[in-house]
């Protein structure tokens, strides 16, 4: 849906309800969060909402004017069938203001049982084009899509043009280098992966050991990275070690470097992107609570003069202090990083 | 069972290419897959040159499936692969939601790999959209392979890839450009050098992924010849082999001669090292991490043949 005068909506993650809070109090439009168990891309032990402490979470911010998503976007296989059914029948008993799906069969079940129910696609549907979305709102009537983190600026402005629903974009958090729902590389390492079990480079599959070349982590016998003793050591993220290719030691796949779309935010509100979402539902209450609060102010400032817009310095710094490897990227919104 | 030929996932020049087709005329294959499923910059064949393989396949008794790209961002890739779907002669494989959406349920297509299809529900839906085969992702194991096939599809068959490097990833970001510090919009085709794919080692100098452009895909090549009287079992219709630089045809007849119970599995396996040079894998199969071999006589053998060797 194409238009001008669009205020863009801020989406926040939350693990849990103090992060929920965090996410409201510090100005969240909405927030999405996931059940337990293994139906959201964040499975992560100890994180994740019961429907009762869910049910909390959305008094909670509905008194505040906030909305709240949830999100059960892996693709569940016979066995977990029941309990993903299970739980979007719980998600529309508790009526979320969306129920974000990646899965077909999931969708079909929601549109028929829960016409009621608003669909969000999420990024986990891989839908990076227009007829794939198209597909998607004639089959299951999804408002929304959250794009995969591959198109270019230009190519968002293309698909909002052309697509009957809203377009949300990721605006900051971990980088996913791989197009979303498309990616078993952490299977192939694991045993699971996002689509299998919501989770990618899983903490139980993490080892460490000191050598004389440095401290390693490794995802089982995969060395993924080597630090100097000077070098601080990050997580074992599958796609973000370096690796040899012909001879040269480098980040083959991607540098831990997380994505800030703070300076784009006029692009993005004139080509009309309906909403901004923060990757972290793994995040503490503090981290949610920064993010937010910067994000926030950021896009207040945009809304109110987008001609004058500039990203705020002590913005971009406050953000790097919390990002993957203090640093930022557009990612592939800006061509020459593809 | 049949045999399938996946789609070339490497970048070939085109004499190659026309070469590796021709040759396939007098193998037992009976289904080939043709077309670009990974970039769509290269362009040594165009839709007409596919066709007429397609038309060469065909005469040869060969069952021809178009295959479509699996990232579609750009216009131009949109346009092409509406083509495709939009062609008369063959049925085509959809690897995107945007290829069945343009099938618009007046054509059967096959479910592509890189469709989601995890859980019988979804199966059901892409049947009544036109789906008239299914081929399995890589993740899913035979335990949810069986699940799921315990009620078939009225006329849908299944497809399991069953030789060659897993297709794992893809992204927008192109990783062979990226060693060359080349930027994808002047990659320089630089594809075509890597015949097999480029390959990643590990700080140990352990071989661990292939780059192929846009797709990252496993360096173990997944074989599954030792397993197929299971895949048999479970009603699964067709093996799919991936096309390789060089074997191909040997691997082929391997696969044919064990279906037809010419030679023991072991011993075509034991044929089969010297296109295994990076190690073997099937975890997938058991539901365990898809890097691993399993022997299929000592489950507890479990080990990471591609670090080992």
């Amino acid at each position: 849906m194409y238009t001008i005068d669009n205020k863009i909506e801020l989406i926040c993650p939350a693990g849990n309800l103090p992060a929920l809070r965090a996410a409201v109090d510090s100005g969240a439009d909405a927030v999405y969060i996931g059940f337990r168990g293994g139906n959201n891309a964040r499975n992560f032990p100890g994180l994740n909402f019961s429907p009762d402490e869910a049910k909390q979470g959305i008094e909670y911010a509905r008194k505040n004017g906030a909305r709240v998503f949830l999100a059960m976007n892996t693709f569940p296989q016979p066995e977990q069938w029941q309990s993903a059914i299970d739980s979007i029948d719980t998600a529309a008993e508790l009526e979320v203001d969306a129920l974000i799906l990646a899965d077909p069969g999931l969708m079909d079940y929601s549109r028929k049982t829960h016409p009621e129910l608003r669909l969000h696609l999420s990024v986990q549907g891989s839908a990076t084009n227009r007829d794939a979305i198209c597909l998607y709102h004639e089959q299951f009537n999804i408002q929304r899509v959250v794009l995969p983190r591959v198109l270019s600026l230009a190519q968002v402005r293309q698909v909002i043009k052309e697509v009957p629903v809203e377009v949300e974009v990721f605006g900051f958090g971990s980088l996913c280098v791989m197009v979303e729902g498309r990616c078993s590389l952490s299977s192939y390492v694991t045993g699971d992966s996002p689509n299998t079990a919501g989770v990618c480079s899983p903490a139980q599959a993490v080892r460490w050991k000191e050598t004389e070349e440095g401290r390693q982590s490794y995802l089982n016998d995969v060395l993924i990275e080597r630090y100097n003793k000077d070098e601080p050591a990050g997580y074992p993220t599958l796609c973000k070690g370096r690796f040899y290719v012909e001879d040269n030691l480098y980040h083959a796949i991607e540098e831990p470097t997380s994505l800030n779309l703070l300076e784009l935010l006029p692009d993005l509100m004139k080509c009309g992107v309906k909403a901004i979402k923060v990757e972290g539902r793994q995040r503490s209450k503090t981290y949610v609570a920064q993010v937010t609060s910067v994000l926030r102010q950021a896009l207040d400032a945009c809304f109110e003069n987008p001609e004058l817009y500039i990203a705020d310095k002590q913005w971009i710094t406050q953000l790097n202090s919390l990002a993957e490897g203090s640093c930022h990227t557009l990612g592939a919104y800006h061509r020459p990083w593809q | 069972m049949k045999i399938s030929i996946g789609p070339i996932s490497y970048f070939w020049e085109r004499q190659k290419v026309f070469d590796f087709y021709k040759s396939l005329e007098e193998t037992p294959v009976d289904i080939v897959y043709l077309g670009e499923t990974v970039c769509s910059k290269r362009r040594e064949l165009s839709l007409d040159d596919w066709l007429v393989i397609a038309d060469q396949l065909s005469k040869s008794g060969k069952e021809v499936i178009l295959s479509t790209l699996t990232l579609i961002e750009a216009a131009s890739e949109l346009s092409y692969q509406n083509r495709i779907a939009l062609n008369e002669r063959y049925t085509v494989e959809a690897n995107d939601m945007a290829t069945i959406h343009n099938l618009n349920a007046k054509h059967s297509f096959v479910i592509g790999p890189h469709i989601n299809t995890y859980n019988k529900a979804t199966l059901k839906l892409f049947s009544e959209m036109g789906g008239c085969r299914w081929v399995i992702p890589v993740e899913l194991g035979k335990e949810t392979i069986s699940t799921i096939l315990q009620e078939r599809t009225p006329g849908m068959e299944t497809e399991i890839f069953a030789f060659g490097n897993l297709p794992l990833a893809f992204s927008a970001r192109c990783y062979t450009a990226r060693a060359h510090n080349r930027p994808k919009d002047s990659c320089g085709f630089i594809c075509v050098d890597y015949p097999d794919g480029l390959p990643m080692f590990t700080q140990e100098k352990e071989p661990f992924l292939i780059l192929n452009g846009i797709q990252t895909q496993s360096v173990a090549k997944q074989n599954l010849i030792t397993l197929l009287d299971e895949i048999n079992e479970l009603g699964i219709d067709i093996i799919r082999i991936m096309p390789q630089a060089e074997g191909t045809i040997e691997i082929i007849d391997l696969f044919h001669k064990v279906m037809n119970g010419e030679i023991q599995p072991t011993v075509a396996l034991e044929q089969m090292e010297i296109f295994h040079s990076f190690g073997k894998c099937n975890g997938y199969w058991f539901g365990d991490e898809g890097m691993v071999w399993i022997d299929k006589t000592n489950k507890q053998n479990k080990s990471f043949d591609s670090i080992l060797e």
